[in-house]
């Protein structure tokens, strides 16, 4: 796709609630209350039915957005304004919608439009997952599939971790081969990082971390399986059958344009960076997202297309920013290809593997070159 | 008025470190009046930070006490302090030529020691009357009578009058003074001949330029006179002459002979007044200068460069400020592939170099590489010339290379005679050669040795003290150059040379000085994307080699809901914590490399 094109921006909704805090999370949620809950939708319906825009893909993030109950979520999309072939994603939790007192209807959001479900699986090992503070067993997530691949829903993406407490090569083989057995379409594999002001970081001296180069191997173990079983690696931490990318996520890395709504909720429109304070309570009562920066100038570009296996592409960039790659950039890129850590084609300069894992040193480096 | 020359005491104070000079410096200022008690802060004359930190006394600071003593005449008592580091022993010989006595303290605890013998050989070259003290003596162990007869026996000096004191609390400090009213002679001095001042040091003043202290040994200066240096040719007009108080400096209408004093005359840098220089006038010329002036040149040369290259211009404002008080110090503009633009630095010794760089750190606020120090090498072609190098960067080819020499010292180290045989290890380990050894008392001993310049500029004063637990003291003097096996060592890193810390160094150590250098830099090379091969290297030959691995993890995994710029600070993050990195070729380097790199010693 070129820019001559016009892109549609994505629609980011968060849903900042959890049915519990899991000890490693740092992203903002809180447990729902009813009333909260009412008023959130409320003012995210105002808001989103306000946007005036077209949308090309929507995504429910959280927090746990299953928490709304399907009846809210079919609510907040029928407010909001996105084309037929949107890519619209909700993010669920296996305990939330696979248990057997769950009530969610997979039915009502995929009718509403939802054809893409993102689960937290984190692992396949039910003990790794008790370490993670997951409620669901491996009972539920399979219920969850089944009940979503029951309303002709197949763009299924699994979540799983790398580097959790008491994994090893081969208990992360289980959860490989659960991923690619599910038939999902997508798998997220994030490396476990302990942030600040998370139980974990509290009690990081007593966790049975896998070490560094342990949790290096097994990124590498992770990518090498599933690519061989047809799920490619097209983002750091994202891989999918081929078609199958999420084209929401993408957005973000691609530099283009979404709009962000609920508290903590990121945009990115006309060349400007905001977002809405961490704070559901100010949310509801109408505060205005915060401007961040300007974004999207030619280091932002680099340091997220780097994220991506497609890389920086030459062309894409010359029309975006109206000059070449300079020439250091691309002899650094040659250097780092010859340490295998990069790929550099006529079309594009990437990042391998191997790379992916030093990502950070190698765009702080190419970035400095720009 | 002409000044009572009889009345006139000039003296310094020497002893070994620690063992209560500035003290007792500080006490005397007290008791003359010539400082108030509420302005006491303690060690007053050490003026440097550096100095009272150190315990150490950098520069030589003259004082004048006007005393009325127990006969009811007034003296002036003139305190010349010393600097206290074989660095500085072209200084402090100056010092001493400008006295007639010397107070000599020993720590009533610890008695005599190394110092305070060299100190005291030092001070009876010089012909100075040596008043003991007996210092220390709150001290619950102190043993005055002991010491007193370690004096006698050692030194050979009489103690029966000696003061016993406490500098600390002030009891019976007042004897000293008496004991330098009585015992060091007043100057032989005559005002009627043509004027010859020793310069004994010289600081620079923002107001009133250089500020030039002297003794008149004859003559006398005023201001209107043009001064003539007699070894630099410089002249000047005399603005103002006067005396050092502890505090404010206070002006009179004339020096003359046997007086201590300063002299301004709008001289702009300390360079125009070396110490050692003898002044005169026009008016009333010597012939002859003083004997004993020496140019002093530096001896030991480093690169300093600026952490950050934008402070290129900072560092050079500040090497100009310092050189201006610092007539020892040299600098010249050079570049480094590897470091950028700094300078090539000349030095006394190692302490000086320490001296500068700490001041350029803390009073200019800048942060700075110092490469490899180097002494000056003579090399021989192969085709009949010969150039020196004090830079390892201008090493030729060895393929062009005749020979090589570098410069010997002569050197003499007092020490108690049970650590003969370590220090001797020591010199050994250094390539010093063995000339004699001298037994002044049964328990002391003067070992003299010849030791390569070269080996005794990194750390060997420090492995001197530490082996003999601090009661050796050490002296040394360039004496020639010598043919020497030398070799050129390059560290490699990632296959490309590192200019900045390539160095010379004698072939026979240079194995096990290129492996503990590998060694060194792999310790302290933080991990990267790649391997980064270390190899140490003599022309094409490697003759160590380490490897820092590769580093595995490094990646902010997830996407934060479209939360770029936390993406990007956590990045700018690691980016600030990238900037003490020095970047050669492919790799970077922190500045803790090179420091590790340049302070290998022995004991690693």
């Amino acid at each position: 796709m070129t820019m001559t094109e016009k892109t549609l921006p994505g629609l980011y909704i968060h849903v900042p609630f959890c049915r519990g805090k899991c000890p490693y999370c740092d992203f903002y949620s809180a447990l729902p209350d009813e009333e909260t809950k009412a008023l959130y939708v409320k003012r995210t319906e105002e808001l989103v039915s306000s946007l005036g825009k077209t949308f090309d893909t929507v995504y429910f993030g959280g927090g746990t957005p299953d928490t709304l109950g399907h009846g809210n979520i079919a609510r907040l999309l029928s407010a909001a304004d996105f084309t037929e072939n949107a890519e619209i994603t909700l993010e669920c939790n296996p305990s939330g919608t696979g248990g057997e007192n769950s009530t969610f209807d997979f039915c009502t959001v995929a009718e509403a439009g939802v054809n893409r479900i993102s689960l937290g699986l984190q692992s396949a090992v039910d003990s790794e997952r008790k370490a993670l503070g997951r409620k669901a067993g491996i009972k539920e997530v399979l219920t969850a599939i089944r009940r979503i691949n029951d309303t002709g829903i197949d763009n299924i993406s699994l979540d799983i971790m790398l580097g959790i407490p008491g994994q090893t090569p081969a208990s992360l083989s289980e959860t490989l081969e659960f991923c690619v057995s599910s038939g999902a379409k997508h798998i997220s594999a994030y490396m476990l990082k302990i942030e600040d002001g998370t139980y974990f970081s509290r009690i990081k001296d007593k966790l049975d971390l896998p070490g560094e180069e342990e949790t290096s191997d097994m990124y590498l173990q992770a990518v090498d399986y599933l690519e061989k079983h047809g799920i490619m690696q097209y983002e750091i931490s994202n891989f999918a059958v081929p078609g199958y990318e999420s084209r929401h996520n993408l957005k973000y890395w691609r530099c283009e344009e979404y709009e962000g709504i609920g508290p903590s909720a990121h945009s990115f429109m006309s060349g400007r960076r905001y977002y809405y304070p961490r704070s559901t309570s100010d949310y509801i009562s109408g505060i205005q997202p915060v401007f961040d920066c300007e974004g999207g100038d030619e280091k932002e570009y680099v340091m997220l297309a780097l994220r991506l296996k497609e890389g920086v592409m030459f062309e894409r960039f010359r029309e975006r920013f109206s000059h070449s790659l300079p020439e250091r950039f691309v002899e650094y890129a040659k250097f780092l290809e010859s340490k295998g850590l990069a790929e550099v084609s006529d079309k594009s300069v990437s990042l391998s593997a191997k790379g992916f894992l030093v990502s950070n040193s190698a765009i702080l480096n190419l970035t400095d070159l720009l | 008025m002409a000044v009572d020359k009889s009345k006139i005491r000039n003296f310094c104070i020497i002893a070994h470190i620690d063992h209560g000079k500035s003290t007792l410096a500080d006490r005397l200022l007290e008791l003359t009046g010539s400082v108030a008690l509420r302005d006491m802060t303690a060690q007053l004359l050490d003026k440097m930070d550096l100095e009272r930190e150190r315990g150490i006394t950098i520069k030589a600071h003259p004082v004048k006490l006007n005393y009325k003593a127990e006969d009811g005449s007034e003296y002036a008592l003139n305190l010349i302090d010393t600097p206290g580091h074989v660095d500085f022993n072209y200084e402090v010989s100056r010092s001493l030529a400008a006295c007639e006595g010397a107070i000599l303290i020993v720590d009533a605890t610890q008695g005599v020691e190394a110092q305070t013998l060299a100190n005291t050989y030092l001070a009876l070259d010089h012909d100075l009357e040596i008043v003991p003290v007996i210092n220390k003596i709150d001290l619950p162990s102190a043993d005055p009578d002991r010491v007193a007869a370690e004096v006698e026996d050692v030194i050979g000096l009489d103690c029966s009058e000696a003061p016993r004191v406490s500098a600390k609390t002030g009891e019976n400090c007042a004897e000293v003074l008496e004991q330098i009213v009585k015992l060091i002679p007043p100057p032989v001095a005559d005002d009627s001949k043509p004027c010859r001042a020793l310069i004994f040091d010289s600081v620079y003043d923002s107001y009133k330029g250089v500020i030039v202290y002297v003794r008149i040994v004859e003559g006398k200066l005023k201001p209107g006179d043009t001064m003539k240096m007699m070894a630099t040719g410089a002249e000047f007009t005399i603005v103002e002459t006067g005396y050092m108080r502890a505090q404010d400096p206070e002006p009179c209408a004339e020096l003359t002979a046997g007086e201590v004093g300063y002299i301004t005359a709008s001289i702009k840098t300390v360079s125009d007044a070396r110490v050692g220089d003898t002044v005169t006038t026009l008016q009333n010329p010597a012939s002859e200068p003083l004997p004993g002036y020496r140019k002093v040149n530096p001896m030991v040369f480093c690169g300093i460069y600026p952490a950050d290259g934008a402070d290129y211009e900072n560092l050079r404002d500040a090497l100009e400020k310092l050189q201006l008080n610092d007539a020892a110090l040299s600098y010249e503009p050079e570049t480094s592939g590897a470091l950028g633009f700094g300078f090539r630095c000349g030095f006394l010794g190692l302490l000086h170099l320490e001296i500068i760089q700490e001041r350029l750190e803390r009073e200019y606020d800048l942060d700075l590489v110092t490469t490899i120090p180097s002494v000056v090498y003579k090399i021989n072609l192969t085709d009949g010339s010969q150039i020196e190098i004090d830079n390892p960067t201008h090493y030729p080819d060895p393929a062009l290379i005749a020979s090589c020499e570098e410069p010997f010292t002569d050197a003499h180290i007092y020490s108690p005679a049970e650590y003969v045989g370590t220090i001797m290890d020591l010199c050994q380990e250094r390539r010093g050669v063995f000339k004699n050894m001298d037994y002044i008392t049964p328990e002391r001993v003067d070992i003299h040795y010849e030791l390569p310049l070269n080996e005794i500029i990194y750390d060997f004063f420090d492995s001197l003290k530490s082996r003999t637990r601090g009661y050796a003291s050490f002296d040394y003097e360039i004496c020639d150059y010598r043919q020497s096996k030398l070799v050129k060592l390059d560290v490699l890193l990632n296959g490309d040379i590192v200019d900045a810390l390539s160095f010379i160094i004698h072939a026979d150590k240079a194995y096990a000085k290129a492996r503990k250098i590998a060694e060194r830099l792999k310790d302290n090379i933080p991990r990267q994307m790649f391997e980064i091969p270390i190899q140490i290297g003599i022309g094409g030959k490697i003759i160590a080699r380490e490897t820092v691995k590769a580093m595995r993890k490094d990646v902010l995994a997830k996407c934060y809901g479209g939360d770029i710029t936390r993406k990007k600070k956590l990045l700018e993050k690691q980016k600030e914590g990238k900037k003490r990195m020095r970047h050669f070729g492919t790799v970077e380097v922190p500045q803790e490399a090179f420091m590790a790199v340049l302070k290998l010693d022995d004991n690693d």
